[in-house]
């Protein structure tokens, strides 16, 4: 079952042809997590942050369709549109530094999403806040409510994040590069963290990286990208395995992988480079915007 | 002398301004806590550990951006440590770092001609304009980039103008601080690629600081693990990557997440 | 790869280019004063007395924008007024920033006693009232075009050094210096080669908008009457004199009036057109 398809979904700088996403066409199953690979700015990012509504202002969308659950977010009026985001739908962002409000204590940080959307009264949210808590595994949650986020590391704070991102039970997650401003070590244990509240809750996922080793740990299929146009879509065995495109094969190829040294670490080749760009104008050719 | 650097007892207390108190001076943290270590000359060697290890407050140390305060830091047989700002100068052309982030390590409003001619014209180099674009081609950057400004740059881009800035004054030896942490995959297979070429063409002996222990196996001759500021392992890259003897390091290396989805990763 | 997010076009340099315009006029109307004016600002001839600009009925020909109660021509008095604002804006702003923005730097890239004994000179500095200080120097220097231009440095000068000490520091955690450092740049060759470019956009807003400011001091005070103590006409003056009779003769009071408001406006308009046009981090 789709919880979530995109068709043909095509992203420009309001006013101008040059497209930041082209035609991209995804579909992430129900309880299903799926990674968004590619290069920086090639538009991993860009659209997680379509489908939430959360585009930058100077960016808008050209065309294309996204239904969440059956129902065409882009043909809602605005305000159905936000209500259906804000209740089904949650950020992990990737700096869990600036997403926190600093001159906030964390308490009312989390309970604002169950008062109000989901409308509770602030004892039971506060209860709750704390059980989200102790799910993220936070030693001493009492204390942790009370704190202010500069008191708290960099993986707590990331916990908390997710905690909040789950509280309201969300039937769809964008996590945009939740681990890359951590530790390798504080990374497995967030990632094995998003992996085990993903299952419990039956949550979709969109899950954006750069990173080809955390994609095989977190994710049942993925769509790479290159200058916003999905270059090939698969399930992670194939992927890894027996990958189709030569833009996959390359980035595999530039990956280093510590249990095999030898192995020359190739980065893309420019003829792999012009033949993907070479893909990339054909479709701008037959767009019309 | 086939130790370029000799550490003994290194130790580095910095103040802890998030916890100045409104009268009276900040309380001070030990950041590296007496280590001891060599770098011979050609060796590339890892430095790793995670945040708050204390690594690139020892890289600092080394090219004596901060002064220790315990403790020796001897270059090429001579004690460093304690030396004036004014007495360290003439030996900057022997040891220089190239930065994690270019955005902040290159000066937005100078030319990237500039910037890497700044350091020859301080050194007195003759010609330094040529020296400058003699280094972009050994960095594998086209002549017209001299002419740009930094942000006209991608980021790999940028990266490698810092590479060349640092390599342009033909030094003994380099610091890398994080410099591949930012970029993606493709860019940084591409300036390791370049680093090793540069170690190869120009012996240089270099000191590789980063998180990320599969880079780090693929470039470094020896490896460091800092841990809290205290060095629990220091041992040849096959040798630790097959026997990793300390706790800390066989954590930091099952915790790598391998391109593989049939890896054990518990 | 060139990705989407290249740079929004920016405005072309409209609010540079009218700015400029009206500082131009304004140089060429000061320099040229006498050229350009059809009579003397400060004769006076009590029979055309009140006589309003060209356009309304009842005007008198030669005199453009009519005259005071006492007969003067008022353009000729706007043109040579802006002598008196001009100097004042270009000296006394220029000083100011000159002396705030060293000693700002100073403070922000030094650090350490050099900081400590800036930034309390500062804070003490600015504890006195301005308008109550400015009245105090100029009672004890005496009115003129020098005492008020000393005044205006004197008060303004921490507005520079507070903001560009800020600068200063941001731009001193960055890498650059540390990396200019390890190239072997003394400390005060790094400040001025390094992070004085980077601070320099904030530094041409500040001194143009101080140009604005300085303007409008002078005006208060030639208001007040603290001003230059000859007969030379400044805007500030006129207003003065103009609210008496600005039922019959409104033009005396609202000329000058319009032509300070614009010249404050372009001064603070010209320092951000040029920091937009400029930098070439912002192109």
């Amino acid at each position: 079952m789709s919880y979530l398809t995109i068709t043909d979904l095509s992203v420009r700088l309001a006013g101008s042809p040059a497209r930041l996403l082209r035609d991209v066409s995804l579909t992430v199953k129900s309880g299903e997590v799926h990674g968004l690979v590619g290069e920086s700015g090639a538009g991993k990012s860009m659209i997680g942050k379509a489908v939430l509504g959360i585009l930058p202002r100077a960016v808008e969308i050209a065309s294309g369709r996204i239904e969440l659950d059956g129902a065409d977010l882009l043909q809602l009026p605005a305000k159905e549109h936000r209500r259906r985001i804000g209740r089904f739908c949650a950020l992990i962002p990737q700096d869990p530094l600036t997403a926190l409000n600093p001159s906030r204590r964390i308490a009312p940080q989390i309970m604002n999403r169950l008062t109000d959307i989901l409308g509770w009264e602030a004892s039971r949210a506060r209860k709750r806040a704390a059980e989200l808590l102790d799910e993220v595994h936070i030693p001493d949650p009492e204390r942790v409510l009370k704190s202010y986020p500069h008191e708290l590391s960099g993986g707590m704070r990331q916990r908390i994040l997710i905690a909040s991102a789950f509280a309201a039970e969300p039937k769809f997650i964008v996590a945009d590069e939740p681990t890359t401003a951590l530790d390798v070590t504080v990374q497995k244990q967030i990632l094995k963290l998003i992996r085990e509240m993903q299952a419990r809750h039956d949550t979709a996922m969109l899950f954006v990286t750069h990173d080809l080793g955390v994609v095989s740990k977190v994710c049942q299929s993925l769509s790479v990208l290159y200058a916003g146009k999905v270059v090939e879509a698969t399930d992670i065995a194939t992927f890894f395995r027996a990958p189709a495109h030569a833009y996959s094969r390359a980035l595999l190829a530039a990956t280093p992988k510590y249990t095999d040294p030898d192995a020359s670490l190739i980065p893309v080749p420019p003829t792999v480079i012009e033949a993907v760009r070479a893909e990339v104008e054909a479709a701008d050719e037959g767009w019309r915007g | 002398m086939s130790d370029l650097y000799a550490v003994r007892d290194l130790s580095l207390t910095l103040p802890d301004l998030t916890r100045k108190p409104l009268f009276g001076p900040a309380p001070h943290t030990e950041i590296l806590k007496g280590l001891s270590f060599t770098i011979r000359k050609g060796a590339i060697l890892g430095i790793v550990g995670g945040s708050g290890s204390g690594k690139s407050t020892l890289g600092r140390a080394l090219v004596r951006l901060l002064e220790p305060t315990g403790g020796s830091v001897s270059f090429e047989g001579r004690d460093i440590t304690h030396l004036t700002e004014g007495e360290i100068r003439p030996l900057r052309r022997r040891f220089q770092m190239i930065f994690q982030d270019p955005m902040s390590s290159l000066n937005p409003r100078h030319r990237v001609g500039q910037l890497i001619a700044a350091p020859l014209r301080l050194h007195g180099v003759a010609d330094p304009r040529k020296a400058a674009l003699d280094a972009l081609d050994h960095v594998g950057l086209p002549r017209e980039l001299a002419g740009r400004y930094p942000h006209e740059l991608s980021g790999g881009q940028r990266q490698r103008v810092g590479i060349a800035r640092a390599i342009a004054l033909k030094p003994a030896f380099i610091l890398a601080d994080e410099i591949v942490s930012g970029l993606d995959v493709s860019s940084q297979a591409q300036v390791l690629v370049l680093l090793e070429r540069l170690v190869a063409d120009l012996g240089l002996t270099l000191a590789f600081i980063s998180h990320d222990m599969s880079v780090v196996r693929r470039l470094c001759s020896r490896v460091l693990v800092l841990h809290r500021g205290e060095i629990v392992e220091d041992a040849p890259t096959a040798e630790l990557f097959a026997n990793p003897r300390a706790a800390y390091t066989r954590e930091l290396l099952d915790a790598i997440p391998l391109p593989d989805p049939d890896q054990s990763w518990a | 790869m060139a990705d989407g997010r290249s740079r929004v076009r920016r405005r072309a340099g409209v609010r540079l280019w009218l700015s400029g315009g009206w500082l131009v006029v304004l140089v060429l109307a000061a320099v040229f004063a006498p050229l350009l004016s059809p009579h003397s600002p400060l004769e006076q001839d009590l029979f055309l007395g009140r006589m309003p600009p060209f356009w309304v009925d009842g005007a008198e020909p030669g005199y453009y924008l009519g005259t005071d109660s006492l007969g003067r021509d008022v353009l000729a008095r706007i043109l040579y007024g802006a002598r008196v604002a001009l100097i004042v804006a270009l000296v006394a702003g220029t000083l100011t920033g000159l002396i705030g923005s060293t000693l700002g730097l100073l403070a922000g890239y030094l650090r350490g006693w050099v900081d400590v004994v800036i930034s309390r000179l500062i804070d003490i500095w600015m504890a006195f009232p301005p308008v109550l200080f400015s009245i105090l120097l100029i009672a004890v220097m005496g009115p003129g075009l020098v005492s008020i231009i000393i005044a205006i440095v004197v008060i303004d000068w921490t507005r520079f050094a507070r903001v560009v000490r800020a600068e200063a520091m941001a731009q001193g955690a960055m890498d650059y210096p540390a990396s200019a450092q390890v190239a072997g740049r003394t400390r005060l060759s790094t400040m001025v080669v390094e992070i004085l470019p980077n601070v320099l956009p904030t530094i041409v807003v500040l001194l143009t908008l101080e140009m604005g400011i300085a303007v409008i001091v002078e005006a208060i005070l030639s208001f007040v009457n603290l001003s230059i103590s000859t007969d030379d006409p400044t805007w500030g003056g006129m207003i003065s004199e103009g609210r008496a009779s600005i039922h019959q003769a409104w033009w005396v009071m609202v000329l000058p009036l319009i032509a300070l408001f614009l010249t404050v406006l372009s001064f603070s308009q010209f320092g951000e057109g040029l920091k937009d046009r400029f930098d070439p981090v912002l192109r």
